[in-house]
């Protein structure tokens, strides 16, 4: 561990929202209704959360305007960095919720099917608001990445396309393990390690946060940056100062 | 109060915008030379490229705007940049205001990534500096603050808060009417909305 820093690790809640609502999900499937995407904000920013993930899961045209005023409403609240995702598929979607107020965007599908949207928004916007999602599950023994909220089985190995994400101008990945996501077992360290150490911007990582000691062995042996989770902190099962006391306490720099 | 967000090619102007919005100000987005100059405050925010941002500013003739101001002036981010000597972002020549040089972080051998995103803490620069700069005002230091950015100030005598990564670098400057922070107070939670607030209170 680093001690010319005092960088701390991330606690980032996400809020996947359909229809103007949070909802969460388990495998990327079975939606339950979590709450209005403002209050959960508000109270999270209030708790110590360092950042706020908020993923569009809407498919519809109404749905993707929607999504915009609650951007919209969110931003003007929320005094900690936000990154908003899903359904950006060009400059022009990126351009739109980054008026709206949202700090940084989160690509995945449509990065796979044109990598050269990583340049272009980067060069845009800038790095720093550039997060590429991958969604990864071992297929055979090897990380693969997963497209379509993790329907669609690519052919690309996740290590050499978060490389190659990073190497077009990402500023972060988003990595979620689709094998961890949902089931509260905790984070999938081996690929979290790996990803972290073969590139150079910072790893958020997602999915199977279900107690105290997974973050904490995320950021340990996992090597992550930041973790994100959605569950357990919208249903309170772990309030965000509280983990964070915890960490402090096992030698994790966070801010409190 | 009349605060005015200098509008150029440079992101991130809408969260200025709007965290200035939550202290109750209403600032005007502009480049109009006069409205700026007449203006309270002037904060030149940032995201960006420096030499695209600096070749724009200038196109537009704001680079003489912005050094004739004598009301108080903020700069974050890239702003920070632009108003110090030089950056080695595509080589520019920066405003000159601050004693500074702007270099890219190489941390490699640090174990550091790049670049610096997150919360990080600020100190003062000198172990016997007791009371700190007006801007930083009812903080209580060490404070943590939202950063992202791959190049960094130098230290010097314009200096009035630092932060650590892999080196010490400039984390806030200040001199006479200009004042600049490297981190996103308009994205630091409460210590963020407390340095806008001091910036918008400035005795001057």
């Amino acid at each position: 561990m680093p001690t010319t820093t005092s960088l701390a690790k991330r606690i980032i809640p996400c809020l996947d929202i359909k229809d103007g609502q949070t909802v969460k999900g388990i495998n990327f499937e079975n939606l339950t209704y979590a709450g209005s995407p403002l209050e959960l904000a508000k109270r999270y920013a209030s708790r110590g959360a360092d950042e706020l993930v908020l993923l569009d899961i809407t498919a519809t045209i109404e749905g993707r305007n929607t999504f915009l005023d609650t951007v919209g409403s969110v931003a003007a609240h929320l005094n900690i960095p936000f990154t908003v995702g899903g359904g950006i598929s060009c400059v022009a979607d990126v351009d739109r919720l980054l008026s709206a107020g949202a700090d940084k965007i989160s690509i995945n599908s449509a990065a796979i099917k044109s990598p050269s949207l990583i340049d272009q928004l980067a060069k845009a916007f800038g790095s720093q608001c550039v997060v590429v999602a991958i969604d990864t599950r071992s297929v055979e023994g090897k990380h693969t990445v997963h497209s379509a909220g993790g329907r669609k089985l690519e052919p690309l190995k996740t290590l050499a396309w978060a490389k190659e994400c990073t190497d077009r101008g990402a500023g972060e990945i988003l990595l979620t393990s689709m094998d961890a996501d949902g089931t509260k077992a905790g984070f999938d360290l081996p690929i979290t390690a790996q990803v972290s150490q073969s590139v150079s911007v910072p790893v958020i990582a997602s999915g199977g946060a279900g107690r105290h000691a997974d973050f904490l062995e995320v950021f340990s042996d996992g090597k992550a940056d930041a973790a994100l989770a959605a569950s357990v902190f919208h249903f309170n099962l772990i309030p965000i100062l509280e983990l964070k006391k915890f960490l402090k306490d096992k030698g994790i720099s966070v801010r409190i | 109060m009349e605060v005015a967000i200098v509008k150029y090619n440079a992101g991130n102007i809408r969260s200025v915008e709007l965290a200035l919005e939550r202290i109750g100000i209403q600032a005007i987005i502009t480049e109009d030379h006069d409205r700026l100059r007449n203006a309270d405050r002037v904060i030149l925010p940032g995201v960006g490229e420096a030499s695209t941002a600096m070749t724009h500013l200038k196109a537009n003739g704001l680079d003489a705007v912005l050094l004739d101001l004598r009301q108080p002036v903020l700069g974050i981010c890239l702003g920070l940049q632009l108003l110090c000597q030089h950056t080695e972002e595509g080589d520019t020549a920066g405003l000159g205001i601050f004693d500074a040089k702007v270099h890219q972080f190489e941390l490699a051998s640090h174990g550091l990534k790049v670049p610096h995103v997150g919360w990080s803490q600020i100190a003062l620069p000198n172990i016997s500096d007791k009371v700190p700069n007006q801007l930083l005002d009812g903080i209580t230091i060490p404070a943590y603050v939202y950063f992202v950015h791959s190049y960094f100030a130098t230290v010097g005598p314009d200096t009035i808060a630092i932060c650590t990564y892999g080196h010490p670098f400039s984390a806030a400057l200040r001199k006479g009417n200009y004042y600049a922070t490297q981190f996103h107070p308009e994205k630091s939670a409460d210590v963020g909305n407390r340095i806008l607030q001091n910036f918008i209170d400035l005795q001057v």
